[in-house]
């Protein structure tokens, strides 16, 4: 686990990046990336064992605005690079960040297959239902009959449904936030780091500049927690994919889904046995040479 | 000229060509003759026509040659197809129960095996193979003992029975033809040595081990699969994270991911996967995280022909990725390069923390070679460049700049974890702290600078890497010009040249970027008359680029597009047109028919 050198001197600024985000004022990514900042702090973890993984768009540039170490990857590969990561180096924390249409669209096989493979990583979902960074197009969450610049008579398509999506793809840990729940959202995030495993948390973070049917108020009308109902089970997998059909007056968030018995990726690959591959020394033994060359004569 | 010895098998897929194959090679290897083996195929799990060539002597054998001496069919189909091939003094050996040869040629020995009488009545379907195993080692004069050795290994898992059944019907195919088959006048000297036989996939998996990869990850794709299947038996042996991904953007992202931990980080693929790497390439080289790729040429465009050769993803290579930055490439001119050049490379691309790319291609991934197990070298340099691993200052380095601009270009590279190096790397242009440049806070100063400080790389890379020399002596008639996987054949092409009288030496080139066209152009001024360039591809790739980076245009070219390789006397032959003024484009046609 995470060396903590000074434990306890963490203060939370130690989490603030080089520079200040230039997200449009009131963009829902502010809050995705206080919740973020404010869980690594609480959770006391030292930023040089985090790194924050993204690929390209507004909600993308989350890894420049956070001191951990940090990749700005391709669109949509974010999750493919943090695999490579997690089982290069097992001992860093991975924490994923990005938008609707770079996990969802472009990086769609990805997301589908890290989910299946139980990669241990966080990957939060700024969703905004719009394309922000190009300027307002239609996303695989928009949707349908929603206007925008690449479908100005309206969406005809159906959207993607992140939370069954992840739940049928096998995601381990499967939760809904918005940006406006910051507290709610904290706790979301600090289950998912600690969860071992794929965490996936899918978070309505309004675009304020383009996206003018999924704002701030109209989430703050229809979402409900599921937190609130102590009857609702998030071991129940089918009761799980139920309540995340729930699209309209009601938005559930909350967690959906939790399992914790199957081994992650690297717990079930005895090659890390050994310790990170990325510490290890190179070359191998004379012996183990001349057993790889008799093989072949 | 050296004295080899070549058999071929030829049958439909399914019908057992690989097993009578391997187990020549074992032999021949263990009697210390070297050996070279191609496998023309289709991609077809069963049916179809499967032909493997094994060319064998006591010197190194470098190309599976132009004359087959023992033909071995298994099927009707494969003797129709060759038999015209076979010349004064070779022999065919098949099942006379159910093979007919149609036409017969003078000098050619046939040997019909009676299959039922000898494997009395049984119907195992490879038994014919075993018996005609038997046969050949016998005309062969190699005696029946190293056979029976191989058998036992390979058969042993199966219990004693299986194991004598199989060695009681070779013996009866070896002593059949001892007593009805006239032996070979030449038989094969056998030396002291013993060779191991790596195919080329083989090879650059195992150039991986030598080179320390910690991380190997793939998606399926002919002919580079070998490496993956390698890699992934051996993942748990060697201690490699061996991953396959859901697709070749995966692969490349996968693998930079581990790479930038610090892990050394390979993957493989052929001319379609690459094509999906291209945006990955990119990132590799702005976030100035090394990664090797292997690229496998097989036949193209688009899906092409997957078990057929070609070297036509060169221009592929050089323009992967938009933009402009460092990258180096490299092809590897045997099998045993296949190993030697993975360390090499990954030396070059971490030090100038740039994407490395082999350039293979079917004929070394899959072919096979005979190689002296002291020449891999499992311990090689290692220079990994400057990599930050640890802590300095008890963790509380502050002002480091993953991007800070140096007269080399070269950045110290911090892997995460380490205290006091926190940074985000970034696709988007950035400035030396990884803040980015692309947005609100672009500045063409910046910009330029960043620019130039990864393309200075490029210096350092070409005083990192030998320019070529030329094999033979210069002021010939005739130099060939050829890139990796010719080598060989080109090599023998030359000395078939020389011994008829006419001067010919060799420039082969390994390193293609950096290329270093002047000394290439110096070399030329000097080396022989006329300059050919010989190339396994439609539009002359490597031609094209040299003239593209030197103005050099050749006196000719010698190419082939069909999908198989250069024979020695295609090269000798489309020469000798050249010579007399018929032509300055051969284009040699391929006799045997797979
Ligand atoms: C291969 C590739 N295609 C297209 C783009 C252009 N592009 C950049 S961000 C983006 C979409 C951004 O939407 P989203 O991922 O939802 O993030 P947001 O900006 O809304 O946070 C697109 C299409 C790109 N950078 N790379
Ligand atoms: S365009 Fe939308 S998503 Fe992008 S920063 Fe502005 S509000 Fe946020």
């Amino acid at each position: 686990m995470a060396t903590v050198l000074d434990p306890g001197k963490l203060t939370l600024t130690d989490f603030k990046g080089k520079v200040d985000p230039d997200w449009c004022p009131g963009c829902g990514d502010f809050g995705v990336l206080s919740s973020l900042q404010k869980v690594l702090f609480e959770l006391n973890i030292q930023p040089h064992d985090v790194i924050t993984i993204s690929g390209i768009g507004c909600s993308s540039n989350l890894p420049g605005f956070i001191n951990t170490y940090g990749m700005h990857t391709l669109h949509g590969r974010a999750l493919a690079v943090a695999t490579g990561v997690k089982m290069a180096n097992h001992k860093l924390h991975v924490v994923v960040t990005g938008g609707d249409g770079d996990g969802f669209g472009i990086g769609g096989n990805h997301f589908i297959h890290s989910m299946r493979r139980n990669v241990d990583l966080l990957y939060v979902a700024m969703d905004n239902q719009i394309y922000g960074l190009t300027t307002g197009q239609t996303s695989p969450t928009s949707q349908r009959g929603m206007k925008t610049k690449s479908m100005p008579f309206g969406n005809v398509e159906e959207p993607i449904n992140p939370i069954t999506l992840a739940l049928a793809a096998g995601a381990t840990f499967v939760a809904r936030g918005f940006s406006g729940e910051p507290k709610h959202l904290v706790e979301l995030m600090k289950q998912g780091l600690r969860h071992k495993g794929f965490a996936f948390i899918d978070v309505f973070s309004p675009c304020v500049t383009y996206n003018h049917d999924n704002t701030y108020p109209w989430f703050r009308e229809r979402v409900k927690k599921l937190e609130d109902d102590p009857s609702y089970d998030p071991s129940d997998w089918q009761g799980a994919m139920q309540k995340a059909l729930l699209w309209g007056d009601e938005i559930p968030i909350g967690k959906f889904f939790q399992r914790t018995d199957l081994p992650s990726l690297d717990q079930a690959e005895p090659v890390l046995e050994g310790g990170p591959m990325a510490l290890r020394p190179l070359g191998i033994s004379k012996e183990l040479a001349r057993d790889l060359v008799a093989e072949l004569m | 000229m050296k004295r080899t010895f070549a058999v071929s098998i030829g049958g439909a897929a399914g019908q057992g060509v690989a097993t009578p194959g391997d187990i020549f090679a074992l032999i021949f290897a263990r009697r210390g003759l070297h050996l070279n083996a191609y496998n023309a195929y289709q991609s077809i799990i069963r049916g179809g026509h499967t032909f493997l060539t094994i060319r064998t002597g006591p010197e190194e054998v470098t190309n599976f040659g132009d004359r087959i001496d023992l033909l071995i069919p298994l099927n009707q189909d494969t003797i129709d197809r060759h038999l015209h091939l076979m010349r004064p003094g070779s022999a065919v050996i098949y099942n006379g129960d159910t093979i007919k040869p149609k036409d017969r040629t003078e000098g050619v020995q046939l040997c019909p095996l009676p299959v039922n009488e000898l494997s009395k009545g049984s119907r195992n379907k490879v038994e014919q193979n075993t018996l005609a195993l038997g046969a050949s080692l016998s005309m062969m004069g190699v005696g029946f003992q190293p056979l029976e050795e191989v058998l036992t290994q390979q058969f042993k898992r199966k219990g004693d029975a299986v194991v004598t059944q199989n060695v009681g019907i070779a013996r009866a195919g070896y002593d059949y033809a001892t007593a009805n088959f006239k032996p070979f006048a030449d038989p094969l000297p056998m030396t002291g040595n013993k060779y191991a036989v790596l195919s080329g996939n083989i090879a650059l998996a195992m150039g991986g081990v030598a080179a320390g990869v910690k991380f190997y990850c793939a998606y399926p794709m002919s002919p580079s699969t070998g490496v993956l299947h390698w890699m992934a038996g051996h993942a748990r042996k060697v201690g490699i994270m061996v991953r396959q991904v859901e697709d070749e953007i995966g692969v490349i992202n996968m693998a930079i991911g581990a790479a930038h931990t610090g892990a050394r980080a390979m993957c493989a693929t052929s001319g379609g996967g690459f094509a999906l790497m291209t945006e990955g390439l990119g990132m590799s080289a702005m976030i100035e995280t090394p990664v090797v790729v292997i690229d496998v040429q097989r036949a193209g465009p688009s899906t092409g022909v997957p078990t057929k050769t070609e070297q036509g993803d060169l221009w592929q290579m050089l323009g992967a990725g938009f933009g402009d930055f460092p990258r180096v490439i490299a092809a590897p001119t045997d099998i045993l390069d296949c190993f030697n050049l993975v360390p090499e490379i990954f030396n070059i691309a971490d030090r100038f923390q740039c994407p490395g790319i082999i350039l293979s291609d079917l004929l070394l991934s899959e072919g096979r070679s005979s190689i002296d197990p002291k020449e891999l070298a499992f311990n090689p340099k290692i220079d990994r460049g400057e990599l930050i691993t640890a802590a300095e200052n008890n963790g509380k380095t502050t002002g480091y700049k993953r991007y800070k601009i140096t007269e080399s270009g070269v950045s110290p590279r911090a892997i995460p974890g380490v205290p006091g190096h926190v940074h985000t790397v970034a696709t988007d242009e950035h400035d030396e702290d990884g803040v980015l440049i692309s947005d609100e806070f672009t500045n063409p100063h910046k910009r330029r600078a960043m620019m130039e400080k990864r393309q200075r790389k490029i210096g350092g890379i070409e005083r990192a890497v030998r320019p070529p020399e030329l094999m033979g002596e210069s002021g010939a008639a005739v130099t060939l010009i050829g890139w990796g996987s010719t080598k060989g054949v080109i090599g023998e092409a030359v000395e078939i040249l020389n011994s008829q009288g006419i001067r010919t030496n060799q420039l082969q080139i390994r390193w293609l970027v950096p290329l270093h066209g002047q000394a290439i152009v110096d070399i030329l001024k000097t080396s022989g008359k006329r300059a050919i360039i010989v190339e396994n591809n439609y539009s002359g790739q490597f031609a094209r680029y040299l003239r593209s980076e030197t103005g050099y245009v050749p006196d000719g070219h010698i190419r082939k597009y069909d999908g198989e390789p250069f024979m020695p006397h295609h090269i000798v032959d489309s020469v000798k047109e050249q010579l007399a003024g018929r032509t300055n484009l051969s284009v040699p046609m391929h006799e045997i028919m797979v």
